[in-house]
């Protein structure tokens, strides 16, 4: 059962591959497009390489509640049950 | 008073080199860049050589921005980076270079785009549904995306404009930016092609069309334009890219011009899709024109960097047009034929070609034609090896012709 810390360390590798965010930087609080400066294309990316990663379904409508790294965390963690 | 526009940046990433300096010193010494081509897939075509480009862009660009554009954009963006910064602008808005980003322009051509995105994305589609996709796709994919990210990069907000007219298009992106100048809708403007078009698809669509040198086991030797053992072109890939601005734009900053784009000469064939006009005429009629443009006669050109992709057709309605435009002068013009070390290059032939026509005139030196060992007698002097030009005032010309029917020439003269 992954934790959410394995979560989030996975998490924070795919945006730095996708977006070039250094990994350090991508912690739960950190908005993807606010502080993270990720656009609404790479936010699209991001999202199908976390289902791949993560064995979940992030359905289109729920991306956009997906504001903070913790969001996204929580969902891919509860999606994983 | 037409106005004067200077050629004041120069950049390209070829076969033969990563960057200007590289590729023309690799022309000049007559070096081919021609080889058997590294994919798996290449096993399964009629043609397995190619030109790559010698230094991946991969290499150059950050990694983030490369993975957001198709190759043939990363092929663009290397060029066109090198051109401005040896224009002596810096990057982006505002950048206290003095130049106003309303007045710069870029026309940045493709014969045929982002070619590899769109099948790559098709084999996703096809292989792991439309999820796959990438939602980068179509901004990677449109033959706009290369001329649309350099305006990006360089903060251009004149306009953005991408001339497709197939192996012409290099050329026409030249003429494109020359007009923009002297209609006054620019002072500076970034002019080029680009192509990344070695994939399977391209390479077996114009094996079938048997347009393709087929001389997989000598690979240097397989683009022979004019030889007597030619066998059709090779595909090359790469980007060029030039700076070109008014003069008075030019002078108030104190920039240096490498050559005059003094004019241009468009023409189309209306006589078959794919094949040249047997006579050329429509060549002829682009060459006549450039010259009216240029304000030049016959007698001025002491140079031509022809199309002469190596074809059995072509490279002679290619002389025949040269001797029929130029007319007795035709005999005194040294002729060459870049695309004999660094294959054909499509989309971006043309705007390579006027980067080594330039500097040509700037060095008074003409690369070599490669593998012209048993030369058609055409009635020109083809230059079989590198050839020294004379001082003094000289103007050139180089050739672009593209499926279509379309012929573009476009004349320089030394500053």
């Amino acid at each position: 059962m992954a934790t959410q810390t394995d979560i989030l360390n996975d998490l924070a590798a795919i945006v730095e591959d996708i977006a070039g965010v250094d990994a350090a930087d991508v912690q739960l609080d950190k908005e993807f497009i606010g502080d993270l400066d990720v656009d609404s294309l790479s936010m699209v990316e991001i999202v199908v390489a976390a289902e791949e990663k993560f064995g979940v379904r992030i359905p289109d409508d729920e991306v956009k509640n997906l504001k903070t790294v913790g969001d996204a965390v929580n969902y891919i963690d509860k999606a994983q049950g | 008073m037409t106005t004067r526009v200077l050629v004041t940046g120069l950049g390209t990433t070829s076969p033969v080199g990563g960057d200007v300096t590289s590729t023309w010193s690799a022309l000049l010494s007559g070096q081919s860049g021609i080889d058997t081509i590294k994919h798996d897939w290449a096993g399964d075509l009629g043609t397995q050589i190619a030109g790559e480009v010698a230094v991946d862009p991969s290499d150059v660009l950050e990694r983030v921005k490369a993975r957001r554009l198709d190759r043939s954009g990363q092929l663009a963006l290397v060029a066109a980076l090198e051109a401005w910064a040896d224009a002596g602008f810096a990057l982006g808005d505002g950048d206290g270079d003095g130049t106003d980003p309303e007045r710069v322009a870029v026309a940045l051509a493709s014969g045929i785009g982002g070619v590899q995105t769109l099948l790559t994305n098709y084999d996703a589609l096809k292989e792991k549904g439309p999820r796959r996709v990438s939602p980068l796709a179509i901004p990677m994919l449109m033959p706009n995306g290369p001329a649309a990210s350099i305006g990006l990069a360089i903060g251009a907000k004149a306009a953005v404009h991408t001339p497709v007219s197939a192996c012409a298009s290099g050329n026409e992106a030249i003429a494109q930016g020359i007009d923009l100048i002297r209609l006054g809708r620019a002072d500076v403007v970034v002019v080029g092609g680009t192509e990344a078009a070695v994939h399977p698809l391209p390479m077996a669509a114009f094996g079938q069309m048997m347009a393709l040198s087929k001389r997989n086991d000598e690979p240097d030797k397989a683009s022979r334009p004019w030889d007597k053992g030619r066998d059709g072109f090779v595909m090359g890939e790469g980007a060029a890219v030039l700076v070109l601005e008014s003069e008075e734009h030019a002078k108030a900053r104190g920039a240096t011009a490498y050559a005059e784009a003094a004019g241009a000469g468009i023409t189309a064939d209306s006589h078959d899709i794919a094949q040249p006009d047997p006579a050329g005429l429509g060549a002829t009629r682009a060459m006549k024109r450039a010259l009216v443009e240029a304000g030049l006669e016959p007698s001025d050109i002491a140079h031509i960097n022809a199309h002469a992709t190596s074809t059995p057709l072509g490279d002679v309605a290619e002389a025949m047009a040269i001797r029929e435009a130029l007319g007795a002068a035709a005999e005194r013009v040294v002729v060459t034929s870049t695309k004999s070390m660094t294959g054909h290059l499509l989309g971006a032939a043309g705007a390579l070609e006027s980067v080594a026509t330039v500097l040509a005139l700037r060095d008074r030196v003409v690369p070599p034609t490669i593998n012209l060992d048993d030369p058609e007698e055409v009635g020109l002097d083809l230059a079989s090896t590198k050839r020294d030009l004379p001082e003094g005032d000289l103007a050139a010309l180089n050739n672009s012709f593209g499926f279509g029917g379309h012929n573009v020439a476009i004349a320089f003269r030394s500053v």
